[in-house]
């Protein structure tokens, strides 16, 4: 099995119904023949254009909604404006060059996003190598089984939704987790709390992130 | 790498936790890399981890971009070299290895520290160090503790020590508190990765003399 797999158990498809994300995306868009019912196909619909046409137009989309992403997460790690600026243009780049190994079937747009913001954090702001697994890509001409794709991205929208529905102080330890270049005893000695107390707060948010996906 | 059975020692969620977030070591790592690269379950957590990073990037604020950006976007891009999809040479190594050690075990300039044991240490821009072992079989490394961690993953052959037995793509995770004694199980010689965050701590005088020459 690929996809999110043990940890986030492959879910029978349940009545995601009518999504909007945050900005309202419609979730109506049809593209390439993919089966739009969440604003994560419309990505993957996107950055297929980019890979098969050279589309600027799809890029222009896809780099006004995750551009200021990235780049509130650069500056969260410590960047200042100036470097989290070029970072997010050269992670939004890299992108564009990548895109042919995006692979709809193992990550949404956006977790693909991050992996890439992750390690441009870790190049510039660490001055670090970032050893990465092989790949799994099965090759350019590999055409990804559409169920698979629609199975991810649902499964992308419910973790969402999970996450949305995590008490705060969960959600900005979780937070803080992914996006500070800050260990555990940092966020401690930051938020007062015991060290315990993050690390099971952080474990407790992602056990129930995992639980809502089962 | 020859994977003869199942993986049956894995990294923990902590240590793939921090993986995924980006605050391993770059010799940790490089480790991690190895092994997710033959071990689907971890693979599969780690993934789940990056899900879940992705959908905090999705929810989290906005910084605004500068005027421009875009356009300077697509300059860097045309300036970017082609991509050409190639395939890519078989090799038996992870690319995450062969970027520090070459296509092959064979490449390796090990050098001697003792016993038949071999090394060679790999080029990490950290504090950790990481580095291969080829211990001929049947032969013991030094008794020793950690004052950090030390991570030993099997790329060849298998090792046994107090804790288990561990096999082509196992990973042992040993903290400050193990003292053990690795021993390469019969057959092939055993070429492991070790990474670590301190030195190690052998436990006779000789080897204590010596430690500091040969950085272990």
């Amino acid at each position: 099995m690929t996809l999110l797999d043990t940890r986030l158990r492959r879910i029978e498809a349940s009545p995601c119904g009518q999504v909007c994300d945050s900005r309202g995306i419609s979730v109506a868009h049809k593209e390439d023949g993919v089966l739009d019912k969440t604003p994560n196909d419309k990505w993957v619909a996107l950055i297929r254009r980019i890979n098969r046409d050279k589309d600027v137009s799809a890029f222009e989309v896809l780099f006004d909604h995750f551009a200021p992403r990235v780049k509130s997460f650069l500056m969260k790690s410590g960047a200042d404006n100036t470097m989290a600026e070029e970072c997010a243009q050269e992670v939004m780049a890299t992108v564009w060059q990548k895109s042919h190994l995006f692979d709809p079937t193992r990550a949404s747009a956006s977790t693909w996003i991050f992996t890439i913001a992750r390690n441009k954090k870790i190049d510039a702001l660490r001055k670090l190598k970032r050893p990465e697994p092989d790949e799994l890509s099965w090759g350019a001409e590999h055409e990804p089984d559409q169920e698979d794709v629609i199975s991810l991205q649902q499964e992308t929208q419910r973790l969402g939704a999970a996450l949305s529905e995590l008490p705060q102080k969960q959600r900005d330890l979780l937070e803080q987790a992914f996006f500070h270049e800050k260990s555990h005893s940092e966020i401690a000695q930051d938020t007062g709390l015991p060290l315990g107390t993050i690390k099971s707060r952080i474990r407790l948010a992602l056990d129930k992130l995992r639980h809502s996906m089962s | 790498m020859k994977m003869n059975k199942p993986i049956s020692h894995h990294l923990t969620d902590q240590d793939l936790l921090d993986y995924s977030t980006g605050k391993l070591e770059e010799s940790f790592a490089l480790a991690a890399a190895v092994h997710v690269s033959v071990c689907d379950q971890c693979r599969a957590t780690l993934d789940s981890f990056d899900a879940i990073g992705g959908t905090v990037l999705e929810n989290s604020s906005h910084q605004e971009m500068s005027q421009g950006s875009f356009d300077k976007t697509m300059a860097l891009i045309s300036a970017l070299p082609s991509t050409k999809v190639t395939r890519k040479e078989p090799s038996n190594l992870p690319d995450a290895l062969a970027g520090y050690i070459g296509k092959s075990l064979d490449d390796i300039k090990w050098t001697p520290i003792g016993m038949g044991v071999k090394q060679k240490i790999l080029h990490t821009g950290d504090t950790g160090t990481a580095r291969m072992l080829y211990i001929p079989a049947g032969t013991a490394v030094p008794d020793h503790g950690h004052k950090g961690r030390e991570w030993t993953l099997v790329l060849q052959g298998a090792f046994f020590d107090e804790t288990g037995h561990f096999g082509p793509g196992d990973i042992e995770i040993a903290d400050p508190t193990v003292e053990h004694t690795p021993t390469a199980a019969a057959g092939d010689a055993c070429i492991c990765l070790a990474v670590t965050d301190a030195p190690l701590r052998f436990s006779g005088i000789l080897h204590r003399l010596v430690q500091p020459l040969l950085r272990i």
